[in-house]
């Protein structure tokens, strides 16, 4: 039997994978911000909950990632940066991001992406000023993450939606929680 | 740390019972995969599924605990001798899941068990016949069902064992397909 194939690339793994139209894509992600905001009124909640959502999403979205690229073990936080950027936001958002701002002990990092298919046709109202719209993505950063025994904390930097140029998340390791025996040992 | 203690007993007593497979790999019957055990990093058995197995020795959840335990030791026993690697923690520190070589068989003269962790901590276990080649491919492709079938499935709550007919069905159609 041949041994498992290696990692495939960014545009083949993109290639790969089913796709569905930008504009849905878009538009339905529109809607379900656009719900939350009616039905919870504070923007906070909103952000909560965008966040959680997005955390659900990341646990399940790692094991598909990992099945269709191959991908084993990363060796180090930066490794891992490294393929969120260009296998991760390639395969699912069909966009690349960069790794910047790298900071001393390597624990920390900054994505930016120049182009986000979330914020299609989007302009925030003034009465929306303190909504991160596009939280889901920090949420499923996150869950992944964990999934992957890898604690961290996600944060929007820069935000296109409030007159920045790019958009910027940055990424911080808080701990690497190894897997422990689930069992006491009782028998 | 749970050892195989239990095992032992299990490796000797079943060439009197009744060996694996009547059919040696090669003659196509379907009837090589005998279990899949899949388990998630929380030790949760998450499905069981037998085909052939003509011999129990301990009750489904001891025997899913164990099989559990002797993975986790095994791993971490590999991960730790391994010679080609410089560096080397001490036996009693936990790893992370897809750190270290990976193990991927082990066989005895009556079965050959098959192993497949992913970096998420998803552990696949595939007893088969001890002839039978490499599974690496399998395994992977069992995998790839779980994504499709369970993963992405709203209904089916991460962490719980898995209730989807429709993976069960892929899944018998793939093992029947494995010679």
């Amino acid at each position: 039997m041949p041994p498992p194939a290696a990692p495939k690339s960014g545009d083949a793994l993109f290639a790969s994978v089913e796709r569905v139209n930008a504009e849905l894509f878009t538009l339905t992600y529109g809607a379900i911000v656009r719900q939350l905001l009616t039905d919870l009124e504070e923007v906070e909640e909103v952000n909560k909950q965008l966040d959680q959502m997005g955390y659900n999403i990341g646990t399940r979205l790692v094991d598909e990632f990992l099945a269709k690229s191959n991908v084993s073990r990363c060796a180090d936080f930066k490794e891992t940066a490294d393929v969120i950027a260009k296998l991760g936001f390639k395969m699912f958002l069909g966009v690349t991001a960069t790794v910047t701002n790298w900071d001393a002990e390597g624990t920390s990092c900054s994505f930016v992406l120049e182009d986000n298919p979330l914020v299609d046709f989007v302009e925030l109202p003034d009465t929306c000023q303190g909504l991160q719209y596009c939280n889901v993505l920090s949420g499923v950063i996150r869950g992944a993450l964990e999934m992957v025994s890898m604690k961290t904390e996600v944060t929007w930097v820069r935000d296109m939606l409030r007159g920045d140029d790019a958009y910027e998340m940055r990424v911080k390791l808080t701990k690497q929680v190894p897997e422990e025996y689930p069992y006491k040992d009782d028998d | 740390m749970q050892f195989f203690g239990g095992g032992s007993s299990l490796t000797s007593v079943a060439p009197e019972a009744s060996p694996a497979p009547s059919a040696p790999p090669g003659t196509g019957t379907g009837a090589n995969a005998q279990v899949l055990y899949v388990f998630n990093r929380g030790g949760v058995c998450l499905l069981y599924r037998e085909w052939h197995r003509p011999l129990r020795t301990l009750d489904p959840t001891q025997d899913q605990k164990l099989m559990f335990g002797l993975l986790f030791s095994l791993r971490s026993f590999t991960a730790k001798i391994d010679p080609t690697t410089a560096e080397k923690g001490n036996l009693g520190v936990p790893l992370l899941p897809g750190q270290g070589c990976s193990f991927y068989s082990f066989k005895t003269n009556t079965y050959k068990l098959n192993f497949l962790e992913s970096p998420s901590g998803i552990k696949l276990i595939l007893i088969t016949h001890p002839r039978t080649g490499d599974q690496r491919v399998t395994l992977k492709h069992i995998y790839n069902l779980y994504v499709e079938y369970v993963v992405k499935n709203p209904l089916y709550a991460p962490g719980t064992p898995i209730k989807c007919d429709l993976f069960n069905k892929h899944l018998d159609q793939y093992v029947k397909t494995l010679i």
